[in-house]
């Protein structure tokens, strides 16, 4: 069981967080990384119209043979992404706390802009209490 | 020295940014900053929704504290409102702090108002704190505690400087969700804290100046020294108390 890595995508598509936690996942570049999210982002807003069944949010875990990535869609159109291993069973609590810490670290700090990069030490340092270096 | 030239203590605007105050906002300052008008009788109702069960706040008794909290949550997203808006209109650090401190102060003379009216109004005799020692120990338990619900964790005498007294705080609520980016490290959002105190010393007749620094340890990477510089005529008057 291992958490690998955290993404934040702000409502346009954009990343605005990406951090690495446990080893695991093949080493990417940012242009990389901001690719993947971009990507993503239209995925997700193509699966939220494929329900057979009324309306839907969205796509909310997409599984390989050797990872799992656990989207949290907020109200606000922001995505939360953990890149878990397939055992990993905690994904669901572990993105719902990162988003309080988000709420609180990232959206009550002044010194924020919304939908830019995140640099707020907090919330840096609320998140490494939280998931660690990703072993649980 | 800033504090040479009058204080602009009340008004939020000051004298140094008025002309990128001017363009950024078309209202006048007076009329940006008033408070809602008292309601009339008629008017009531559609300022304040007041349901019968619920007096709306005009009305509310003053003494009347327990419940009267307001959210945590609602406070952080009012105070980091208020700093991105002083922000936007000063030039330097200097300068916000000084603005975050004439925040304060408004504050700080309605905190000691009330703090007096809810502790002596109802005694049969009514006292006020004249000593120095007594009046640094009321800021640090009871305005703490009427304004963050706490008091504060330490009060320290300068060794250098017989006229500067530190109050200490190790996780300041106001601070505790904001993240000063490195470039501006000097920066302590306290600043309105220390508005507060400087009021309330004022209050009192005890005129200082009061800043706020950054004093992070490894256990409290929030702590806060409120840093209090009494004027001479305070301690000329203490020496004569004795």
């Amino acid at each position: 069981m291992a958490i690998y890595g955290l993404w934040v995508i702000n409502k346009a598509g954009g990343l605005v967080y990406q951090r690495n936690f446990a080893d695991g996942l093949a080493p990417l570049t940012s242009n990389e990384y901001l690719v993947l999210a971009g990507t993503l982002h239209g995925i997700h807003a193509i699966t939220s119209r494929l329900s057979p069944v009324g309306s839907s949010s969205g796509v909310q875990v997409i599984e390989g043979e050797t990872f799992k990535m656990n989207i949290l869609l907020t109200v606000t159109g922001t995505k939360f992404v953990l890149l878990t291993s397939l055992a990993e069973t905690t994904a669901d609590t572990v993105l719902q706390k990162v988003y309080d810490i988000y709420s609180d670290a990232v959206m009550k700090n002044p010194f924020h802009t919304p939908e830019m990069p995140i640099r707020s030490e907090g919330f840096d340092t609320r998140v490494g209490t939280l998931i660690g270096t990703g072993q649980t | 020295m800033a504090y040479a030239q009058p204080h602009p203590r009340l008004s939020v605007v000051s004298n140094s940014s008025l002309s990128s105050v001017d363009h950024l906002s078309p209202t006048t300052s007076s009329t940006r900053f008033s408070l809602p008008s008292a309601p009339s009788l008629h008017g009531a109702a559609s300022i304040v929704k007041a349901g019968p069960n619920r007096p709306n706040i005009y009305e509310r008794n003053l003494n009347k504290t327990r419940g009267a909290e307001v959210s945590g949550a609602a406070f952080a997203f009012l105070f980091s409102e208020i700093v991105q808006y002083t922000q936007k209109r000063v030039s330097g650090i200097n300068d916000l702090e000084r603005q975050l401190n004439t925040l304060g102060y408004r504050i700080g003379t309605r905190v000691i108002e009330l703090m007096v009216w809810r502790a002596e109004g109802s005694s049969k005799t009514p006292k006020r704190e004249i000593k120095l020692i007594s009046v640094l120990m009321m800021v640090h338990t009871q305005v703490w505690k009427a304004v963050f619900g706490k008091p504060a964790d330490a009060i320290e005498r300068s060794v250098e400087n017989p006229d500067e007294y530190m109050i200490i705080d190790n996780d300041p609520p106001i601070e505790r969700h904001i993240s000063v980016p490195r470039d501006m490290s000097q920066l302590s959002c306290s600043s309105f804290t220390a508005g507060i105190v400087e009021a309330v010393l004022d209050g009192l007749s005890f005129p200082a100046r009061v800043t706020a620094h950054n004093t992070p340890n490894p256990q409290f990477p929030n702590r806060t020294t409120i840093l209090i510089k009494l004027e001479k005529s305070v301690l000329d008057r203490e020496e004569l108390l004795k």
